[in-house]
């Protein structure tokens, strides 16, 4: 391991970090729970999937760089489909949009369903 | 270096704690636990080079699914629907 994957690596790593900062500083401030699920889930993704990164630049393709790269698609895929899930399932619980908030695509699909 | 990255990873989960404990709604306090299981994973993944045993990535990947479970879990009680439609 040379000087230099050690430095990329860690670099990689504060990337990843201040995404994560960003995101939870989203999930602080925001109004309301669409708009810190969409901010925190999106920042924090892309953040770890960072830090995994250079978990596996710092060891290279043996088994435990393998094995931050399987982590990568995982988290991805269930990230992003627990939140999408989180959303709906919020919206059909009945929690409204923020004050501030002027569109609202997914009402015409909610009413049809409610129909049927 | 890596530790104080360690000591900002960790100090990000107190941001998700507020927003667990202050919520105003049931659906913000699942979102902080969500956010909570992937910033585990991040710590579980910097651990691994800090202290040089494998074993906590494994650790990291076995949390990424139980987040995934949990979360699909509650939403499903969101919408108030049984776990096996």
């Amino acid at each position: 391991m040379s000087d230099l994957t050690v430095i990329i690596s860690t670099i990689l790593i504060a990337t990843g970090i201040l995404f994560n900062l960003f995101g939870c500083v989203g999930l602080i401030r925001l109004p309301d729970v669409y708009n810190r699920l969409q901010s925190a889930t999106k920042c924090v993704t892309l953040g770890t999937c960072s830090i995994l990164l250079g978990v596996l630049l710092r060891y290279g393709f043996i088994n435990t760089g393998i094995k931050a790269l399987v982590a990568i698609p995982l988290l991805f895929f269930t990230a992003t489909v627990a939140a999408h899930a989180l959303a709906k399932g919020s919206y059909r619980f009945g929690i409204r949009l923020g004050e501030k908030s002027i569109h609202d695509d997914y009402k015409d699909e909610h009413d049809q369903d409610k129909k049927e | 270096m890596l530790e104080i990255l360690l000591y900002i990873q960790t100090g990000l989960c107190a941001f998700c704690l507020y927003r667990i404990i202050r919520g105003p709604t049931i659906a913000d306090r699942m979102v902080g636990l969500d956010i909570f299981g992937i910033l585990v994973v991040g710590i579980c993944a910097i651990l691994t080079i800090l202290t040089g045993r494998t074993f906590i990535l494994d650790i990291g990947i076995a949390w990424i699914i139980l987040s995934f479970i949990g979360t699909i879990t509650l939403a499903k009680y969101l919408e108030n629907r049984k776990l096996n439609e």
